[in-house]
């Protein structure tokens, strides 16, 4: 995993509540056996006007114009700017997978469901949750000004505008200092592997029956 | 010692190790398998070289992906298949238990589990679905999980986690004559909504909860991801022991005594305190069916689809607009006025063989009417197929004129052939009714097995406590 390091970049709005992980990546998509390639289909069935399939050539069909990934301004962007509840649905972490490899690093929201959250930090995507008014104050503006921009210091956890105005966000030590240092957690509960061996013999001989 | 909830205790037995913070690294009983998030984790293993911590708790079986007709014929679709096949080789050489596409066990990952005995009381059960949470029924701690995360169990055996809050909802008073385990779930997240749960683990309590089978206990705590909790949970009872004893996996003989005296703790504690509390009156639920995009867009089959102009919060009126245009509906109008096109009666929600015996009931002697084009039967496993046929359930479904399938998750999301075209309208007993989810542009509504038996054979939604048996 990669470090996630301070960068700032553009800003595009996702304005909705609940958008869930069908959306972000429907299941057609799913049957991929690698974790790479998914960033052409986020958001799929907004983003284009002609049904779309594994096997058919993203370029060949017609881009829905009134999408917002479509916008020339938001091709490029880096955070997502979203509302309550975003990532609902499934656990699939190919909707992380397919944020990031159209470019995203950051998602910021009121709120996230449970999973999605999780699955975010296992790939190094940083869901930052604000308050209700502080999102709603970043969408205005974002609609209000030309190439809005924010920039993202995770070790300070703040989010600050171009102006220097910041918002601080909370996170947990453990994920951040994760994020921070591209930790791999597999890696980081091995070193636990006696203590997991010594769980398992008083466990195995509590609960015969698992074993 | 304080008084505990059943989601406190089945915690700490699990606990290895916790840190400050609160971040515990939690021990997993049951890994469950499956096609569609597995694959980039058995790779990850490999290209690490590490091996399976303890590959016994492992169960894997094929099912997004598989056909539900011509299963001799394999798998048509090449990128399924390779898929399907790419399970098969991983568990062949890792050594695990399968049980692969044309295995009388096979079925959806969330009815072969506890019909295995493979899901047990007072277990940690994960899977790389967000439907795990079905297991929660049992007294055990079951919740999806991502892909990353089922590599971590498999090198592991443990999960790095934060203890959730706890939650009860408790159905007050027994419902009424006609009502289900799926009226009663929907009718929970209608009023919690599909966040009301988020950060929590929900305990299912009260007569009405404790009146179910374990089939419909399974059914609600399925659903318990559509309010927004990774898991559900139920307290064990005789119900939970009855169902348990004499399955595969179910403890041997001579622990079996031990185990059992151990899951009669498996409840929770009087005086036990939960962070949020919600109470429904049981005889209050009645027979729901969604009219929207999201599971908390639900009503009573005898109420008429909401207004977004009565909603004060704008995010959520332009949300109800955008779900009415989406379903092509108009506010005001009575669900017995929606007629429909399909009808798909399984998933992991509702595909055992209560929720068949429920629907058959409601189809036994009659026909699918002329506007319905398709009313699929798709059992959860090649068992409870069997066990419908042996019944002769199958009869019944085929001279209605319902399609009798083989088990998988076929039309819940349509990563099969079984899907909905763009416009189409669905009365459908899965759990999600997202936009495109079974089929681009296709519409559903959920609904309980016999409300969507009765939709099928009249052609629009009825209540079916209005519907006459007949012989
Ligand atoms: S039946 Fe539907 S919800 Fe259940 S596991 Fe299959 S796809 Fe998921």
């Amino acid at each position: 995993m990669q470090k996630f390091e301070k960068f700032s970049g553009i800003v595009a709005p996702m304005d909705r509540a609940n958008v869930d992980t069908d959306a972000i990546i429907p299941k057609q998509y799913l049957k991929s056996i690698k974790r790479s390639g998914f960033g052409p289909n986020l958001f799929d069935d907004w983003r284009y006007l002609d049904p779309g399939a594994p096997d058919i050539d993203n370029k060949t069909r017609r881009e829905n114009p009134d999408f917002v990934l479509n916008d020339a301004r938001y091709r490029k962007a880096q955070i997502l700017l979203a509302r309550e509840n975003f990532g609902c649905g499934s656990s699939r972490e190919h909707a992380v997978w397919a944020l990031e490899d159209f470019g995203f690093k950051v998602v910021i929201a009121p709120s996230f469901a449970d999973i999605f959250y999780n699955n975010s930090f296992k790939s190094g995507l940083l869901p930052i949750v604000l308050s209700h008014d502080q999102v709603d104050q970043l969408f205005t503006e974002l609609f209000d000004q030309e190439n809005y921009q924010l920039t993202v210091d995770l070790q300070n956890q703040l989010v600050s505008n171009a102006t220097g105005s910041q918002m601080s966000f909370d996170i947990d030590e453990f994920r951040k200092y994760c994020l921070l240092n591209g930790l791999d957690d597999i890696g980081l509960t091995l070193q636990h592997a006696e203590q997991i061996k010594s769980f398992e013999q008083q466990y195995y001989q509590q609960s015969p029956w698992l074993k | 010692m304080s008084a505990l909830t059943l989601y406190d205790k089945v915690w700490q037995q699990h606990v290895v190790r916790q840190e400050d913070d609160g971040t515990a690294l939690l021990y997993i009983d049951r890994h469950l398998v499956h096609e569609v998030t597995s694959p980039q984790a058995f790779e990850g293993l490999q290209i690490n070289h590490r091996p399976l911590w303890r590959k016994e708790s492992i169960v894997a079986v094929p099912d997004h992906n598989v056909p539900t007709t011509d299963r001799d014929q394999g798998i048509s679709d090449p990128v399924a298949r390779l898929q399907v096949d790419t399970l098969d080789q991983n568990c062949d050489s890792f050594g695990l238990t399968e049980f692969k596409m044309n295995d009388r066990r096979q079925g959806i990952v969330h009815v072969i589990g506890p019909e295995q005995g493979a899901t047990l009381p007072g277990m940690t059960v994960v899977c790389g679905d967000s439907h795990t949470s079905t297991h929660g029924a049992f007294a055990a701690l079951a919740f999806g999980i991502g892909t990353s995360e089922v590599e971590h169990v498999m090198a592991t055996q443990c999960l790095i986690q934060k203890k959730s809050k706890n939650m009860r909802i408790t159905i007050e008073g027994p419902v009424g004559p006609g009502v289900t385990a799926k009226d009663i779930v929907l009718a929970i997240i209608g009023e919690i909504g599909t966040a009301g749960g988020t950060g929590y683990a929900i305990e299912f309590a009260g007569e009405a909860i404790r009146n179910l089978s374990m089939e419909g206990r399974m059914t609600v705590c399925n659903m318990t991801i559509e309010g927004g909790a990774r898991a559900g949970l139920i307290a064990c009872d005789q119900t939970t022991i009855d169902y348990v004893k004499g399955r595969p996996f179910a403890p041997a003989e001579e622990y079996w005594d031990q185990a059992v005296a151990y899951w009669n703790t498996l409840h929770s504690d009087a005086g036990a305190v939960f962070d949020r509390e919600v109470v429904i009156q049981g005889d209050s639920i009645q027979p729901q069916v969604t009219w929207g995009t999201s599971p908390e867009m639900v009503i009573p089959v005898n109420a008429r689809v909401p207004d977004p102009a009565q909603e004060a919060d704008q995010v959520k009126s332009d949300g109800m607009q955008k779900a009415l245009d989406y379903m092509g509906l108009k506010a005001g109008t009575p669900l017995n006025e929606v007629f429909i096109d399909k009808v798909f009666i399984g998933s992991c929600t509702n595909s055992r063989i209560e929720d068949l015996r429920a629907a058959a009931q409601i189809a036994k002697g009659r026909r699918v009417a002329d506007n319905v084009k398709q009313a699929l039967v798709v059992p959860g496993s090649g068992l409870v197929k069997q066990k419908a046929e042996q019944e002769g359930l199958d009869k019944i479904f085929v001279e209605a004129g319902f399609e009798w399938r083989d088990p998988g998750c076929s039309m819940c999301l349509a990563m099969n052939a079984d899907r909905l075209e763009p416009g189409e309208r669905c009365a459908s007993t899965s759990n999600r009714n997202f936009e495109g989810r079974q089929g681009q542009g296709g519409r559903t509504h959920l609904v309980s097995p016999a409300m969507a038996a009765a939709a099928a054979v009249f052609g629009y939604f009825t209540d079916v406590r209005e519907v006459e048996l007949l012989n």
